[in-house]
């Protein structure tokens, strides 16, 4: 093919994407992660798509999935936040001892009372969204780079969860707020099904919505196949993704020991799915809540319009100061949740906790597609990027892969994929 | 010019230091409905920290601000906008990574009953006005850093006519700009001149300005060095101001500061 033919074949294939609204480098990343899984199942001999493991892999990726989120939003306002596996540590701590210590003495509330784990994850939440916002007062008001801040954050709240508890590990926990940790909680079957049929039903919603509201205006559509065929892989998507967790079996002493403590007798050959862990419920939901605040508010426009230009965002008359405030207070609430999660999947706190979760934070947004020169990011981006990350760790751990090569891979990929992105970048011309 | 009824703008004696070096220096500059005021002078003359007064990017350290003949306080872009003062600036107008619709909203987006963002409305907004104001114009669901130039001043000036702007301030309005886009920003300024609307331009080149201006106030070293009638004086007399620092001929005593 001559260059100029390759060139015109080039620019038709993009304006059928540009017709089709399909974002390249979202099927890029996807395809990547297909065939990241399938490598992996191929080379394990199936052991990698099974039930069990995409289940595990889900509960795993939760805690840095939920904080790479926050870290979207910091980096596309050209920040950065280092601190957030201390800070994770700290709430961890806090909640900790909240539950077995400070609830059971001073409100006299034992263990597994109802109202044990809702006080103790309002605690977390305010003293992440309290630190986050302090933070941003430093790095928006008084103009200390957040690097800095956050850098000086990284040791003070890793070692302020040793102060507050001693270097102990504290354990175990409230069991209802274990139940946020993944294998300890999850809706079952039923539940699951239900989930997913309503998540089906609210992206049909929304694609058929937007597309009305653009006919209303008459801006251009896409053609009609495409929307449904988009349509029926999203439902197939979610629904296969219920399907296998639901298909995860609950081992039948687990089972019995679970009606017993219901005060009945199990019925012979009686089994059941795990379904969807409460830790991927509650970052779905964090996921969809995050993804409405970036596209649909004017907090997330004047997120985006100050990365993109602060200039001009102050100029238009957004206060850019407040702003670094509220991005790094929303970072420090989703650490808090992020706290809960992995403690709770841990059953206990311990004085390690997040270590270095910082790194894989930062990591997951950048593969994720955000660009740290601000101005670029995506929620879901984030998300699937948590979820490269942890299926190549232990996609690799399930090989066999020594642990010392494990990270050299993790992070050469991570430079890789930046480095993709920005000869994607310059290829298309597109921001 | 008190023949002329209540200036649109005054700012009196405006006063603004950075770090000790007067970068306005005692200035005074008046504007009325339907003029446009050229303000010249070289790079770091002063000229851009004094709109800026304006526009609210910077705080005075003394002086007042007068619209319509009432005393206002502009301390940040917000109350200028609050006033009607809109501002284009060259560089700084648009953030790079949104679309024109985003661009033509920042800081006063459409939003609907629940405070989400209207973004089919504010984009079928964008595409009524830009249809008046450039009729070529397509790329709504681009970033503008897609944009050339004039396309960009388009968007910038779109949003300071979608937003009833009385007073305009127009920085370099045409630097960057071909033949046919200059014209077309020199159409779009009669005309908004005709509804009334006062206009400051600033600008360092003399050529630029003389036929879009009614008067010319010339800046140097922070200092006021005159204003003059276009039809009054020559492009070289405006010329030796800029670079002398003095008024022209007829006029020996240079206006120093206040």
């Amino acid at each position: 093919m001559s260059d100029t033919a390759r060139a015109a074949e080039s620019r038709r294939r993009r304006s059928l994407f540009e017709a089709l609204e399909i974002d390249t480098r979202l099927v890029g990343m996807i395809g990547a992660f297909v065939v990241l899984c399938l490598g992996f199942d191929f080379v394990t001999d199936g052991r990698f798509l099974t039930p069990r493991n995409v289940f595990n892999l889900t509960i795993q990726t939760v805690s840095v999935a939920i904080m790479a989120m926050g870290m979207v939003f910091v980096i596309v306002t050209r920040h950065i936040d280092l601190s957030v596996g201390s800070l994770l540590a700290t709430c961890s701590a806090l909640m900790a001892i909240t539950q077995t210590v400070y609830i059971p003495e001073y409100l006299g509330l034992p263990m597994g009372h109802p109202l044990t784990a809702p006080i103790t994850i309002v605690v977390g939440l305010v003293a992440g969204t309290m630190i986050g916002a302090m933070h941003g007062y430093l790095i928006g008001y008084l103009a200390v780079p957040a690097f800095i801040v956050t850098l000086g954050g990284l040791l003070v709240w890793r070692n302020a969860a040793w102060y507050i508890t001693g270097g102990q590990t504290i354990g175990p926990l409230d069991p209802n707020f274990m139940a946020f940790g993944g294998i300890n909680g999850t809706l079952g079957e039923t539940l699951s099904w239900a989930f997913g049929g309503v998540a089906v039903l609210a992206a049909l919603i929304v694609l058929w919505r937007a597309r009305v509201e653009k006919q209303r205006y008459e801006f251009p559509v896409k053609p009609l196949w495409a929307e449904i065929a988009l349509g029926a892989l999203i439902a197939a998507v979610i629904m296969g993704f219920v399907a296998t967790l639901n298909a995860y079996q609950i081992p039948t002493p687990r089972l019995e020991r679970m009606w017993a403590e219901a005060g009945r007798e199990m019925p012979e050959g009686h089994t059941a799915g795990y379904g969807i862990p409460i830790s991927v419920f509650v970052l779905v939901i964090l996921a969809i809540i995050m993804t409405i605040v970036a596209r649909r508010t004017r907090l997330g426009r004047y997120i985006f319009a100050t990365g993109g230009n602060p200039d001009a965002a102050e100029l238009s008359g957004i206060n850019t100061r407040l702003l670094t405030v509220k991005v790094f207070a929303i970072m420090g609430a989703l650490c808090a949740l992020s706290a809960v999660v992995a403690s709770a999947r841990l059953a206990n706190h311990s004085n390690d906790i997040g270590t270095l979760d910082e790194l894989r934070v930062i990591a997951a947004a950048v593969i994720g597609g955000t660009a740290l020169s601000g101005g670029i990011g995506t929620i879901y981006g984030a998300i699937l990027g948590a979820l490269i990350m942890q299926s190549l760790q232990s996609g690799m751990a399930m090989v066999g892969v020594d642990a010392p090569l494990q990270n050299i891979v993790v992070g050469s990929v991570l430079v890789l994929a930046v480095l993709i992105d920005i000869i994607y970048r310059k290829r298309t011309g597109v921001t | 010019m008190t023949d002329r009824g209540t200036p649109l703008v005054e700012m009196r004696d405006i006063e603004l230091a950075f770090g000790g070096i007067k970068a306005v220096d005692g200035v005074s500059l008046d504007l009325f409905p339907g003029e446009v005021v050229g303000v010249l002078g070289h790079n770091g003359a002063g000229k851009s920290t004094l709109i800026k007064i304006l526009s609210g990017a910077y705080r005075m350290d003394a002086g007042e601000i007068r619209i319509d003949g009432a005393r206002v306080e502009i301390t940040n872009p917000r109350d200028a906008r609050a006033h009607n003062i809109e501002t284009i600036y060259q560089q700084l107008a648009l953030a790079d990574n949104l679309d024109a619709a985003a661009n033509l909203f920042l800081g006063r987006e459409i939003v609907n009953a629940v405070g989400l963002m209207d973004d089919a409305q504010m984009e079928s907004e964008t595409r009524k006005i830009m249809a008046r104001l450039n009729p070529n114009f397509r790329k709504f669901a681009m970033p503008v850093k897609s944009l050339s130039g004039g396309q960009r001043q388009s968007v910038a000036i779109a949003r300071a006519v979608y937003f009833n702007a009385r007073i305009l301030i127009m920085d370099e309005p045409t630097a960057a700009l071909g033949v046919q886009e200059t014209k077309m920003v020199a159409e779009l300024i009669q005309d908004l001149k005709a509804r009334g609307i006062g206009i400051f331009l600033i600008s360092h080149d003399v050529h630029d300005v003389m036929d879009l201006c009614d008067r010319v106030m010339v800046m140097k070293n922070g200092q006021h060095v005159g204003t003059e009638r276009v039809e009054d004086v020559t492009d070289d007399d405006i010329l030796s101001m800029i670079i002398l620092g003095k008024k022209p001929e007829r006029a020996p005593e240079p206006e120093g500061a206040a």
